[in-house]
This record gives C-alpha cells, sequence and structure tokens, in this order.
C-alpha cells in the first residue's frame, strides 16, 4: 500500500500536499482500492467554501458512493476537471494525476491535526 | 383457497427433517401472548366463489365501455391496441423481478432501455430514467432534485395551472425541508411568469403544458424566464401532446416529467400509471430511481445492466437520490410497446385526431346558447366551458343519458375529447348539453 | 446465445403498426400559433405488429420468472402470482372505470377499497389504512411524514429517527426524505438489536425508530416488546417496515407488539405480480394517535353509499395524484378473499417450515449466519469459498445455470446468500435447489474456475457494469 511520506492524511482516507498557503487534496491509495474502480466524481465548485469533517465532494464505484471530507478548511481555488471524463486516475493515480482539489487555507494550524504517512499506515493496519 | 402444494403429511415430513418436534418450536421466539387466536376476516373463497364475487363488486361500477365519457382532468381515455395485453401478461414479464442479476433479467432490462430512449426522443431530453409512481410524485422527485442541485437556493415556484393534486403532492413531499413555494398566478387560463424576475433565491420553476385547465402554455418563454432567474426549469408534459407540440428538449427544459398514463395504459380508477422523468445530461448523476445502461459482456456481446446503482437508496441509504425502490417498470413496458405500436406517425396522427376532435367539440359546444368557451389560449384536446347552470347539474343530467360530460368546478366544465370520441358522440354531447334543463 | 437487435435497429421508415382514423386535413396551424409546434418528429420505431410481437415475445424468453424458475430472493418473498387476481382485476368494471367518475358510478370499488382497508387493519391490528401508496418506500415516506406532523402538534420538534444497521436501504433514505437525521443501532452477534446501545441512542430528540421484524436477518426480534416500551417511554414512535409480513401474517399482529405505523408490501406478502420493477403497492396502517394525519382522501360512509373525503385539515396531503395503485389492490383484495385467516396463517406456516428446511439441508455446504430457527428466510454463509477465490457473486452466477434464480446476496450480511422460499414452492423444488448447491459447492472445492466463470448458459455472460457507469449510454445513439 503506497503511502508517501510528505503528505499529510486523515483517518477517513483523504491526503494533503501542502503548496505554501495551498492544500492539495485527494483519496488515498487504500481508499482507492476498498472502492475498486471509480466511475464519477462529484467536486466542489471553484470558490466554495469546505469545512473539515464536513462532506466536500462524492466518489461513485458501480458498488459504492463514498463522502470526501476536506482535511483543512478554506476555499475551494481549483479542482481536478480530468477526472470528470476520466475517473479512473483516482485508481491509477491517487497522489498525482488523481488528485481532486486545492484549498487555500483558512486556518493552517488545522495541518497539525492530520496524521503523518506513520500514524496513517497504522491505522489501516498496513 | 391456497396455492401451498405440500400437503399436512409434506411439512409434517419437514419439520422432521429439520429435527424439531413440531412447527411450534420453530416460533418459539414469538411471545404466546402476542399470538393470534382468530382474524375477523370473510371466509375463504374457492376460485369459482372468487370470481362470482368480485364480478358482482364489478357489476355495481359503470364502465367506461357503458358510458361516453368526457373525464381528462389528469386521466386520460385513450385507444389501447390490443397487441400490449398479450405481451405484458406473458409471465416472463409480468412475474420476473427487479432485475439485478442481470444475466437472468436481459428481457426487463433491454425493454427498459428502449423505454428510455423512447421517453428521451419524446421529450426531446438527453437522459431518462426507469419510470417513477405517477406524474404527481415525479413532480415533486423534480422539485427535489432542482433543490438538491443547488443547495443555497431555498424557493421553487409553482404555476398554480398545474393540476391541484400535482400541486398538493409537491408540497407533501417538500415538506421536510426548509423551502419556500411561491405559486404563480393564472390569467385568461395561463400562468403569468412575471413574479420570477425579481427573485435570486429560485431552485426550480415548474410549469405544466397543457395546464390543468387544458391550455397550452408558454413554455419556451417560461424557461428563458427561469434560467434568466438562476433556476432551473421543469416542464410536466402530456405524453401524446408532444406528437404536435414542442417537447421539452426544444425549449431548454431541464427537467422533463409527466403522467405517462396515455401510453397504452388502462385508466384503472388511477393507478397503477406510470410517472416519466427525463433530464439533460448534466443532471444524470442527480437522477431519482433506477436506470438501465448499454454495456458489454465478458465476450464482448451487448449487454443491458442497471447502472448508477451507487445513487439509489439500497447503496447510499440515507444520502440516496431518493427513496424509490420498486417503480412502475411493467407500465414502463407498456409505454415502450405502445409507443412502437404507434410508431413515429402515429404519434403525430394520434396528436392531430385528438386536436381536431376537441376543437370541432369546443366549437360546437360554443355555438350553444348559454355556453362559452372560458379561456381564448391554445389548447390541445382538453378545454373549459362555462356553462349557464351549476356545472354539476349538468353533468348529473348527461348521466342519466349514458353521457360523463367532465370534470364540474362550479360553473365551469372541463372537457376533454381524445380520439376516442367519434362525431357521433360530439352530436350526442351537445344535443343533450343544449336540453339540459335550466 | 441468441441476439436481440433494439427495437430501432428493426425500424423501417413507412413501416407502422397501428393506423387512425382520418380526422381531416386542417393544418395545426389553425388550432395552435406556429411557435408552439413541434419542429422535429420523435424518432419513435417505425414497425409493423407482427415485428412488435415477436420482438417482446424474444425480450420476455430471456428473462427468468417466477412462473418459470425458482426465486429464492431473501426479503423480496418471490411466491406465486395467481391468475385469477389477473383476471379479476382486468375485468372492465374494475380496469375501465376513470378516478372522477361520479361515485355513484363506482360504488363496487370504493366497497372493495373499504373492505381491504378493514382486512388490512385486522390483520396488523391497526385502526386505520391508507392505501395511496405505491410501495413500500413510498409507504415509508408516508409514515414518516406523519409522525413528523404528529410531534409537530405536540408542540416539539424532533430530528432523529433510529434504524437498526441491518435496515432496508428504503428505511434510511425515507426518514432523511422527511429531514431527519438517521441514527444507526447496531445489533448483536445472535442478529437482533442491542437493546443497551438501543436504550442509549434513544433520547427526546429521537422521533421514531423503524423497525422490521423479522428483522432482515430472518429472526424474530424477541425483545421487540421491550424495544416498543422504551421507546414509547420517551415519547418516540414505532414504525414497522413489513416487508417481512410473510412470516407473521396470522401468527402475531405488529399492532399488538405495540407499533404506531406500519406499512405492507402487496407485491411481497400479498402476491400482487412484481412486474420486473413495480407496480407494487406499499398501504400503510397507523394507530388512533396517527389517524388525523392520513393522506387525502380517505373513503367516508355516507348516506347514499361511499365518497372520498378531502376535508381532513391536519392530514399531510397526498404523495400521488388520485387514490393509489388499485389495480393492485384490487388482487390483493382478491388474495386475502381466497385465503381467509386460515389460509394466511397456512402460507406464515409453510413459509417458516420450508426456509428452515432450506437451512437445515444446506448447513453442511452453507452454515447458517445464526444457529437457532429461522423464520420465513435464512442467512446462509458463503465467506468460507473466499479461501477458494469464490464470492456469493459467483455462487448467485453459477446457480443461474443450474436454473435457479440467484438468492440476495452480500446483504444484510456481508458474505452470505439470503433465501426466501415462500410457501407456494413444492418440497421437490425445493430439493432441487438443495442439490444444485450442493453441486455448486463441489465444484468450488474442486473446480472453482466453472463458478467464477458463471454464468455460462444465459443469453449473456457477465457484464462489465464499470463501463456501463463511466461510459454512461442509457439512450440509445446518444451516449454521454
Amino acid at each position: 500500500m503506497n503511502i508517501p511520506k510528505d503528505l499529510k492524511y486523515t483517518k477517513t482516507h483523504e491526503w494533503a500536499r501542502v503548496e505554501g498557503d495551498v492544500a492539495v487534496i485527494g483519496i488515498t491509495d487504500h481508499a482507492q482500492h476498498e472502492l475498486t474502480d471509480i466511475v464519477y466524481v462529484e467536486l466542489p465548485q471553484v470558490d466554495a467554501r469546505v469545512e473539515t469533517n464536513k462532506e466536500s465532494a462524492i466518489v461513485e464505484s458501480v458498488k459504492a458512493a463514498s463522502d470526501i471530507y476536506a482535511p483543512v478548511s478554506g476555499d475551494v481555488t481549483a479542482v481536478n476537471n480530468e477526472l470528470a471524463a476520466t475517473p479512473e486516475l483516482l485508481n491509477k493515480d491517487p497522489y498525482g494525476k488523481g488528485w481532486m482539489f486545492k484549498v487555500r487555507m483558512s486556518d493552517p494550524g488545522q495541518l497539525g491535526e492530520l496524521l503523518t504517512a506513520a500514524q496513517y499506515a497504522k491505522h489501516i493496519g498496513a | 383457497m391456497d396455492y401451498i402444494p405440500s400437503t399436512e403429511a409434506d411439512l409434517q415430513t419437514m419439520i422432521a427433517d429439520i429435527g424439531v418436534r413440531d412447527f411450534e418450536q420453530l416460533i418459539a421466539s414469538i411471545p404466546r401472548d402476542l399470538r393470534v387466536a382468530r382474524l375477523n376476516l370473510p371466509p375463504p373463497l374457492t376460485e369459482l366463489e372468487l370470481v362470482r364475487e368480485l364480478q358482482r363488486l364489478a357489476g355495481q361500477n359503470r364502465s367506461l365501455d357503458q358510458l361516453v365519457s368526457f373525464l381528462g382532468a389528469g386521466g386520460y381515455e385513450h385507444f389501447i391496441p390490443s397487441a400490449i395485453d398479450p405481451l405484458v401478461m406473458r409471465g416472463e414479464f409480468y412475474t420476473a423481478y427487479t432485475p439485478y442479476q442481470a444475466e437472468a433479467s436481459q428481457g426487463t432490462l433491454q425493454a427498459i432501455y428502449e423505454y428510455q430512449t423512447m421517453i428521451a426522443r419524446l421529450t426531446g431530453m438527453d437522459v431518462s430514467n426507469a419510470s417513477l409512481y405517477d406524474g404527481a410524485s415525479a413532480l415533486a422527485e423534480a422539485a427535489l432534485l432542482c433543490l438538491n442541485a443547488a443547495p443555497q437556493r431555498k424557493a421553487v415556484a409553482i404555476s398554480s395551472a398545474i393540476h391541484p393534486e400535482y400541486r398538493q403532492t409537491v408540497r407533501t413531499y417538500l415538506q421536510g425541508h426548509d423551502v419556500e413555494i411561491i405559486e404563480l398566478p393564472v390569467h385568461d387560463g395561463q400562468t403569468d411568469v412575471g413574479a420570477l424576475a425579481d427573485r435570486t433565491d429560485l431552485a426550480a420553476v415548474l410549469m405544466q403544458s397543457p395546464n390543468y385547465f387544458g391550455c397550452v402554455e408558454p413554455m419556451a418563454q417560461a424557461a428563458e424566464a427561469a434560467h434568466a432567474a438562476g433556476s432551473l426549469f421543469v416542464a410536466c408534459v402530456n405524453p401524446i401532446s408532444l406528437g404536435v407540440l414542442a417537447p421539452p428538449g426544444e425549449y431548454g427544459a431541464d427537467i422533463a416529467v409527466g403522467e405517462g398514463q396515455p401510453l397504452g395504459i388502462p385508466v384503472g380508477y388511477g393507478g397503477p400509471w406510470l410517472g416519466f422523468f427525463a433530464t439533460s445530461r448534466k443532471l444524470v448523476h442527480r437522477i431519482a430511481g433506477r436506470i438501465v445502461g448499454c454495456t458489454r459482456d465478458a465476450y464482448g456481446e451487448r449487454g443491458f445492466v442497471l447502472t448508477l446503482q451507487a445513487r439509489e437508496q439500497h447503496i447510499r441509504r440515507e444520502k440516496a437520490t431518493s427513496n424509490i425502490c420498486t417503480n412502475q417498470a411493467l407500465m414502463a413496458l407498456r409505454a415502450c410497446i405502445y409507443m412502437s405500436l404507434i410508431g413515429k406517425q402515429g404519434l403525430r396522427e394520434l396528436a392531430e385526431l385528438n386536436v381536431r376532435r376537441a376543437h370541432l367539440c369546443a366549437k360546437t359546444i360554443a355555438h350553444i346558447p348559454g355556453y362559452r368557451l372560458k379561456y381564448t389560449a391554445p389548447f390541445f384536446n382538453e378545454f373549459m366551458v362555462v356553462c349557464p347552470i351549476p356545472a354539476q347539474t349538468v353533468c348529473d343530467q348527461l348521466l342519466a343519458e349514458g353521457i360523463v360530460a367532465g370534470h364540474p368546478m362550479g360553473n365551469d366544465l372541463l372537457v376533454c375529447v381524445t380520439e376516442t370520441k367519434s362525431e357521433a358522440d360530439i352530436d350526442r354531447f351537445a344535443n343533450a348539453l343544449m336540453r339540459v334543463k335550466r | 446465445m441468441r441476439r436481440d437487435r433494439l427495437i430501432f435497429e428493426q425500424s423501417t421508415p413507412g413501416h407502422r403498426a397501428v393506423t387512425f382514423p382520418h380526422s381531416g386535413n386542417s393544418p395545426m396551424e389553425s388550432f395552435l400559433p406556429a411557435e408552439m409546434l413541434r419542429q422535429h418528429e420523435a424518432d419513435l420505431p417505425e414497425v409493423s405488429e407482427l415485428d412488435v410481437v415477436r420482438h417482446f415475445t424474444h425480450l420476455s424468453q430471456l428473462n427468468f420468472s417466477v412462473d418459470t424458475h425458482f426465486y429464492p430472493l431473501g426479503s423480496c418473498t418471490m411466491k406465486y402470482n395467481p391468475k385469477v387476481n389477473d383476471y379479476v382485476a382486468a375485468l372492465p368494471g374494475m380496469a375501465n372505470v376513470h378516478p372522477l367518475q361520479p361515485v355513484a358510478t363506482t360504488q363496487g370499488l370504493l366497497q372493495l377499497l373499504a373492505e381491504l382497508e378493514q382486512f388490512l387493519c385486522e390483520i396488523c391490528g391497526m385502526d386505520a389504512f391508507t392505501l395511496q401508496p405505491c410501495a413500500g418506500a413510498q409507504g415509508e415516506l408516508t409514515g414518516m411524514l406523519m409522525i413528523h406532523a404528529y410531534h409537530k402538534t405536540k408542540g416539539r420538534q424532533r430530528h432523529k429517527v433510529l434504524v437498526p444497521d441491518s435496515s432496508h436501504g428504503t428505511n434510511p433514505s425515507s426518514a432523511h426524505l422527511c429531514g431527519y437525521e438517521v441514527v444507526m443501532v447496531p445489533s448483536t452477534s445472535d442478529g437482533e438489536v442491542d437493546l443497551a446501545a438501543f436504550t442509549k441512542a434513544l433520547d427526546e430528540d429521537v422521533a421514531a425508530v423503524m423497525f422490521t421484524n423479522p428483522n432482515t436477518y430472518g429472526l424474530f426480534e424477541s425483545r421487540i416488546v421491550e424495544l416498543a416500551r422504551v421507546a414509547h417511554a420517551k415519547g418516540a414512535l414505532l414504525y414497522y417496515d413489513g416487508a417481512n409480513l410473510n412470516a407473521l401474517c396470522g401468527l402475531a399482529r405488529p399492532g399488538d407488539v405495540g407499533f404506531d405505523v406500519v406499512h405492507v408490501n402487496t407485491h411481497k406478502t400479498f402476491s400482487t405480480p412484481h412486474g420486473g420493477g413495480g407496480p407494487g403497492a406499499g398501504p400503510v396502517g397507523v394507530k388512533k394517535i396517527l389517524e388525523p394525519f392520513l393522506p387525502v382522501p380517505r373513503l367516508r360512509r355516507e348516506r347514499n353509499g361511499w365518497n372520498w373525503d378531502d376535508n381532513r385539515p391536519q392530514s399531510i396531503g397526498r404523495v400521488r395524484a388520485f387514490y393509489g395503485n388499485i389495480g393492485i389492490l384490487v388482487r390483493a383484495y382478491a388474495y386475502i378473499r381466497a385465503h381467509g385467516f386460515e389460509g394466511l396463517q397456512r402460507n406464515s406456516r409453510a413459509a417458516i417450515v420450508n426456509a428452515n428446511y432450506l437451512k437445515e439441508k444446506l448447513k453442511q455446504d452453507f452454515p447458517p449466519a445464526f444457529d437457532r430457527p429461522c423464520m420465513h428466510e435464512c442467512i446462509l454463509m458463503a465467506s468460507q469459498y473466499r479461501a477458494n477465490g469464490i464470492l456469493p457473486r459467483d455462487i448467485a452466477k453459477r446457480l443461474l445455470d443450474y436454473g435457479v434464480h440467484a438468492p440476495t446476496i452480500e446483504w444484510p450480511v456481508h458474505g452470505a446468500l439470503m433465501i426466501e422460499p415462500t410457501e407456494t414452492e413444492s418440497r421437490s423444488t425445493l430439493d432441487k435447489f438443495i442439490e444444485a448447491m450442493r453441486q455448486v459447492a463441489q465444484e468450488i472445492r474442486s473446480d472453482p474456475e466453472k463458478v467464477k466463470g458463471a454464468p455460462q448458459t444465459m443469453p449473456v455472460s457477465r457484464l462489465d457494469e464499470v463501463k456501463a457507469a463511466r461510459e454512461l449510454d442509457i439512450v440509445f445513439s446518444n451516449p454521454l
């Protein structure tokens, strides 16, 4: 199970990569594996406000639909439009081309509450 | 009578095989004091007696075979081709379950895919679902979809020219939601959409055409007004009327719904009927109800499956697009067969026949002293007549002659004329109206 | 394998089936404004009547159905649909009647519906019934709306509904549609609702609790009376999902247990046909406290006979136009008249015996999830076959090759099969099913590829559901 060390994680299987005051958000390799083939992704609107622990996006596979929670609160600055035509990017490259959306953090202190790679690995029993 | 093939002896043998002493042991978990000693139900009947009893009850009703009816108001008497019943009554369709096991249900699945295609083409929309319960609940589901699609908007505008029971259904469905329902006023039989211009909080604008009064609404202008207000536009339409009238897709509706009963389904005292539901492609992931999709099997052969099930209640549970499970699949099958039988040309001819007959009738009635048409707006096959006396009295007198004059509302009478009314029927109707005792 | 063309692929311009009488030549523009007219004809098929008859007859032959196959879907009650019910529902006096006809011309139908309401009250132990909802899910919504209205009149608004984690998906989604927050209550390892967890979750913000009994595990909730008492003590109402009523009909009544509102599925317990996914009907019964909130219109006895009464100020409104899926309700009425109390009780008894018989005979290869007598359905485990690379889905597909429709899979227990034979199956059919299951188990052990590759004998092999969702093609020649 791939768990890049430079990312932060949530218990609900999202990751965040910090780029200045912006966090890039996606779902983990573990998450895409559990969901199996992803068929549809519903992303937030650009400029929408997302809050931690509130649903901000939905990922659908054939057998399940999962709510995605923003690891940090803030305003959405960009969404990955590739996912509309090729939702399978989430399966193939969850940390790279499968990124979901970017958030300008309203409270970077929230990053401290996220899990490290080691902690996430422990959480999923990897 | 029952349909249990096992005799008492068979059951006893099975009970022994199960390894318990008697049946009571199997239901030991039901508390003794809850056990029913007897139910006060009529004694059982053999099939012979049952048929006689139901025929007796049926005999206490007067059917449309025995009456000349000009009733519409939401339910429409249309010619039903005789090829539909034998096909639909085939046990393989009739007694099949929901097609969750696609490999054992290709008949149902393909038929529904064809139905979806026909509804999409009929309404001019991109996509359709596999059916909802009826037109009223389909309209309510459309309102809910619009609200879910625009969570910051908390108002819905609904024309007061929509069938009153449809409006009531929408209100009932929206009860649990924090939403303002605005009723758009009616002038001379058509909706006044002027109020839309001032609002910025509308998620949906709902209009019906032809409306409850039979009048064709200016849907293109209404759609434009709705979109200008940032709202989605829902068109509730009569499927037969789409043989001559512009379909929702042509005037920019986001969602098209309606009652599919005119498509080969008997009036049946109000049900089971058929709610159709079609949308633009961008709303497909929000659609309530089942959807059948085309795909390939392991050998590359074409096949059909239920798709986008992740939206539905059995997976998404409380976050589903709707709670609907069982829908009206057999009615969708009827509609599909009906549309195949009347075909491209037939739909247009049927719609034109309705228009001509209804307008002939309207013109004839308008010439009877004391009667006039209430509205000047254009109509399809239904129109409102103002009577010289209470319409209920007109109806009572005509019923005595075997004619159901229409739906009475005060001095107004809502009259519907479909292809089932011949010119002779229309003459008889007009004559009876002329002789009504005032 | 026969490949069927779509009806559109058989279209030939100019072909048609039905014709209409000539109605003159006056153009549509003389009646309707040109801008309201349709510009392009709807592209419906152009085929002959024989084409249509052959096409749909062929399609029907691709289906499994109760009329052709054993269909042991747990929780669906796929019992035989008596043909006499279809016959009587099609009598012109029942079927060819307009809902707005003067009531003097429909007294037979109104009498039938009024009696059906009474029968259902008696069977379920309730005080009043509405026949309006078109399916179980719509019945649940109706029930939830009434509960909501009830609490409102009490001057309190409650926000939560408790639902067992084993519940059917319509339960939480119906509650949610009503604006409630859904709270799951776990079950214990004995398959019943955890009374302690339930009591803990029950605070005064709980509007209602929804139960199925027997529950979806096929077990009678032995603590149901206590659960009901606990809920009522906190002012919550009890909702009964009648999906599993086929186990209890004539044996026990949800109203006697303490349920305030129930729905029944006529297409399960009362034999109305499934139709490939409906129409069904979901009548809802209530205790007196909820009667004022029932949908309109209600049937009322007047001097001259039955009439519809719209004047009910506390009603929640309506969930559809007109009165309900009448054709389906006529069938349910006929079914109850045919059976009477004795017949209904015999049904439940035979359904329970049949399910326990299967459980006992299959337990070697498919151990029961719960080691106790089941009611009308049983849950058998297949998760042990993961070691052979086989999932319940594979077993379901292989059973199709044996001429049996698959049982319910993976719900409510992951890795399991839920089997409900119903009372209308003979011992010999059950024995054939048992033999098929044993053979499949044997194949799993000796030749799992056969099972993995199933079905082999159906019109199609396994379908690519991922492709169906990713490359949406739900309208012919208009893929998204």
